[in-house]
């Protein structure tokens, strides 16, 4: 039995120790948040949070993340409240398909975590997902919107 | 599950309602999507006004949306225009989508449910339009006739029917009822745009918050007790067999439960039914394949190359366009000009790889897939299970992408249901493919070689141009279709339609069809002939001496529209005025999808062929604009995945097999490479165009054209620009 600790909640599961991280969540446990897209951690749409820091779950052995905190998409808002990152996502209207935005939103937020005032060097060198649809000009817009939401580091959310 | 009632003849809301509950139980609610109307305990179902519009006794408005959403965001801008004319309040809409299975009951009464092309608005806005007028005038008579008065007494406003005189107000949640019973008006009048409340503005998109909460619902998300998961090995060479296979080493491994053998759209394929996807996955690794490649198995790139090169060389060539005679023309040129272009097979690559959950029991079919056409999906699990299309039932999701690829060909949910098939009765299967598989089973986006040739009489005009196309034809391989007069309109598009005034001009096609499946690719046709003709016209232009704006200008009097957006563009770029030392642009006009666009690319190049792009200026005119956001978006977007194929983007064939395989050979656009993109809506009113292809057409030769200028003058006839040397550099 793996023990894991998926947006708070403790799940176990039997399954081979080198079992991506991805296909336990999606797969074995329902959290369909993280999403496939190349499987060779190109392109990011898997990305978790595994103790705040973005890791690119298609290629993370789930043993790897036993005991572990796991932060999916479905877990960032808190009581129902859209993270700042959501929320500012929400009013740049960045999503286009969709698909790859749960995994830009993570790597976003732990981008905040670490630099609350994140100069535009500072987001190209972070956001290195890939997005089909191209909403690159809207992410780079809303991140600084959620940095002046979260009033640089004062706020910063402590979940995820 | 049951299908009994919708066999009743019940009311559509009251069978939708029965059937959402019904399959909540078997879909764990996935089935559903973030559209499911709350109902409680002892709730009236909506009352149908028409096919588009149900409301609700709580003054819920339900506006269906009858095609797919991948991002291009008609799924609130449809629904725009039906709320715009229904006078309803925009905050008590609530969208739903319009089921196939309900469509192919009702005589398919939501019309062509397909999302391609770029034509959900320009082809249904009428009827959405009528359908909303119809409603509206439904709602007024039901009104009048409880207050005793004339419809003509009577307006509509904000979700109420108003009594001008009395002032006496009916919300529409009131009326429903009795307006489903009134006769629908046979003529309505639809507003002036120019009146629009609703419609015309940026309403927020509908689908965007579950997204960004994490809630939204792909195909690839579908989750149905007792599924099973099945990957897939097609044969890697197109059109291959299974000679045989060998799964003896899955015996005993974990999870796997069986392997099928099939014939795909694409050849022979291996699948392996697993209780994991991973699982399946890894177990195909195990499973010895023998395929039988077919003479297919030699073909290359360079095989491909001279299949093209003698279709230039033919001499019997389909005409597309002929003006004048372009042999005199020729003739009393001062100046001609000889050139190829190639522009190479590009795969889609949703973000989304192609996939798709099926379960078959007891004769009715279940499919959740991330499909551009609901519909065709329901028509193509029908045949492959071989029940009557009554019996199947396609779930709407979201579609994680689809720029083309989800909607004619349909082979993965033919494929999901042969695996399907062969389960025992009532076992859902959810196949997917891994990105590997994707890539090198698209249906590609057509290569294409094209020689043009451009005479310029003494005064620098161009006298005559003939541009003649070898190409493959998707109408005539992947639709099967007879090809009219020999013309596949996507191989000559912007070709054969061209705007300039040019004495004699000829446009000729020489199909020339290779094994490699091809197929509609975002902005098709318009994304590879823009970059040979307007890169071509440049050439033009300097052998002439003249400004290529102003050459386009010349010959374009008898195009307001095309000269409208390229003014429009030349001036939010300055095109007159200088630019700063060591900066140099490029422009180009195209129209396609119904609407017009132009670019102006701004760009510096180092002497490492390092490109730096410092903005783009792109423009669109598409007659109406139904969501200025929206259409910024689709601009914005249309830059960044137009942008990937011209810089890296190609699919080369070896040993009949493409090489390219995943994004590490297959290189997208990553955010810290977005350039600045500046978006110009110039509306001109009086027609509706199409949004989401037609900003890509020319957006490469424009910046072909920039980095021509900044290389002095050293032709690119090619794509991608990486097979230049080119790499691009943040500017
Ligand atoms: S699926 Fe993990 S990085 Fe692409
Ligand atoms: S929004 Fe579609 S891939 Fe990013």
């Amino acid at each position: 039995m793996i023990k894991l600790n998926v947006n708070g909640r403790a799940r176990e599961l039997d399954v081979e120790p080198d079992m991506p991280l991805l296909w336990a969540l999606r797969d074995e446990l329902d959290v369909k948040g993280p999403k496939y897209g190349c499987g060779i951690a190109q392109c990011g749409s898997c990305t978790v949070l595994i103790d705040g820091e973005p890791v690119r779950s298609c290629s993370y052995p789930v043993s790897a993340a036993a005991g572990r905190k796991i932060t999916t998409i479905e877990g960032l808002a808190q009581r129902g409240r859209p993270h700042p990152v959501q929320q500012a996502w929400m009013d740049h209207e960045v999503p286009q398909c969709g698909y790859c935005q749960g995994g830009q939103i993570l790597m976003a937020v732990n981008l905040l975590q670490k630099k609350p005032n994140p100069s535009a060097a500072d987001i190209d060198a972070h956001m290195t997902n890939i997005c089909r649809c191209g909403t690159y000009a809207r992410m780079h817009a809303a991140i600084n919107a959620a940095a002046k939401m979260m009033g640089g580091a004062k706020s910063a959310d402590k979940k995820a | 599950m049951t299908t009994k009632q919708l066999k009743t003849g019940a009311p559509a809301s009251a069978t939708r309602r029965s059937f959402l509950k019904t399959s909540a139980a078997v879909g764990g609610g996935l089935t559903i999507g973030f559209n499911l109307p709350a109902f409680g305990q002892g709730d009236k179902p909506a009352a149908e006004v028409n096919a588009w519009v149900q409301v609700r006794a709580d003054d819920t408005v339900i506006i269906k949306y009858a095609r797919a959403e991948m991002g291009q965001g008609s799924m609130t801008s449809a629904p725009q225009l039906v709320a715009e004319e229904l006078e309803a309040d925009w905050k008590k809409v609530k969208i739903e989508y319009a089921l196939a299975n309900e469509q192919v009951r009702r005589k398919r009464v939501w019309g062509d449910m397909s999302a391609v092309g770029s034509r959900t608005i320009r082809n249904s806005q009428e009827y959405l339009r009528k359908a909303g007028a119809t409603a509206r005038e439904m709602l007024i008579a039901a009104a009048a006739q409880q207050w005793n008065v004339a419809p003509g007494e009577c307006v509509a406003q904000n979700g109420m029917v108003i009594h001008k005189a009395s002032n006496k107000k009916l919300s529409y949640g009131k009326l429903a009822d009795a307006a489903a019973k009134q006769p629908a008006p046979k003529e309505v009048a639809l507003k002036d745009p120019k009146d629009w409340k609703i419609a015309g503005k940026s309403m927020k998109r509908r689908d965007i918050e579950d997204t960004v909460m994490g809630r939204q619902r792909y195909g690839i998300d579908a989750q149905v007790p007792g599924m099973l998961y099945a990957a897939v090995a097609q044969c890697p060479v197109f059109g291959g067999k299974v000679k045989s296979f060998d799964a003896a080493k899955l015996t005993n491994r974990r999870g796997i439960v069986k392997v099928v053998q099939g014939e795909g759209q694409q050849g022979g394929f291996v699948a392996v039914v697993g209780n994991s996807w991973w699982r399946a996955k890894e177990a195909l690794k195990d499973v010895a394949i023998n395929w039988d490649v077919g003479s297919n198995g030699n073909v290359s790139s360079g095989s491909i190359m001279e299949v093209f090169k003698a279709g230039l060389a033919a001499t019997d060539t389909a005409v597309a366009r002929r003006d004048g005679d372009v042999t005199k023309g020729f003739a009393e040129a001062a100046k001609v000009l000889e050139a190829e272009y190639f522009t190479p097979y590009l795969a889609h690559s949703t973000m989304e790889p192609m996939g798709a959950t099926v379960m078959i029991k007891d004769g009715r079919v279940d499919v959740w897939v991330s499909s551009q056409n609901f519909e065709g999906s329901l028509v193509s699990a029908a045949t492959a299970a071989g029940v009557p299309q009554e019996n199947v039932h396609v779930h709407p999701v979201q579609l994680g992408g689809g720029l083309g690829r989800r909607g004619g060909s349909q082979d993965f949910t033919r494929m999901a249901t042969l695996i399907a098939k062969e389960m025992p009765n009532g076992t859902p299967v959810k196949m997917l493919w891994a990105r590997e598989e994707d890539m090198q089973h698209d249906f590609f986006r057509p290569a294409s070689l094209v020689k043009v040739k451009g005479g310029l009489d003494a005064q620098g005009k161009l006298h005559a141009l003939h541009i003649r196309v070898a190409a493959p034809s998707i109408i005539a391989t992947l639709l099967r279709l007879p090809l009219k007069e020999g013309i596949d309109p996507q191989a000559v598009a912007c070709f054969n339609d061209h705007p300039y005034s040019i004495p004699n001009s000829l446009v000729d096609y020489a199909q020339r069809n290779t094994h490699v499946p091809v197929g509609f690719w975002r902005t098709v046709g318009h994304s590879q002939n823009p970059f040979v003709r307007e890169c071509f016209i440049d050439e033009l232009a300097q052998a002439a001496g003249k400004d290529p704006v102003e050459f386009r200008r010349g010959m374009l009097g008898k195009s307001p529209r095309d000269l409208g957006v390229l003014n429009a563009v030349a001036k939010a770029a300055n095109w007159d005025k200088p630019l700063p030392k060591g900066v140099f642009r490029g422009v180009a006009e195209t129209e396609g999808y119904g609407s017009y666009t132009a670019c102006v690319a701004e760009v510096s190049v180092n002497d490492r062929n390092e490109v730096r792009i410092h903005r783009i200026v792109i423009g669109i005119d598409c007659g109406y604009v139904v969501n200025p956001d929206n259409v910024k978006a689709q601009l914005e977007g249309s830059v960044a995945h137009g942008l990937t194929a011209i810089l890296w983007g190609e699919n080369t064939v070896k040993e009949g097999r493409m090489e390219q395989s995943n994004f590490h050979d297959y290189r997208m656009m990553r955010l810290n490479e977005m350039p600045k993109v500046e978006c110009v809506l110039a509306p001109s009113g009086g027609f509706w165009g199409g949004v989401g292809e037609p900003a890509q057409a020319p957006l490469a030769p424009a910046l072909v054209n920039a980095i021509v200028a900044a290389t002095g003058g050293k032709r690119v006839r090619s794509l991608p620009l990486k097979n230049h040397g080119f790499s691009l550099v943040k500017a």
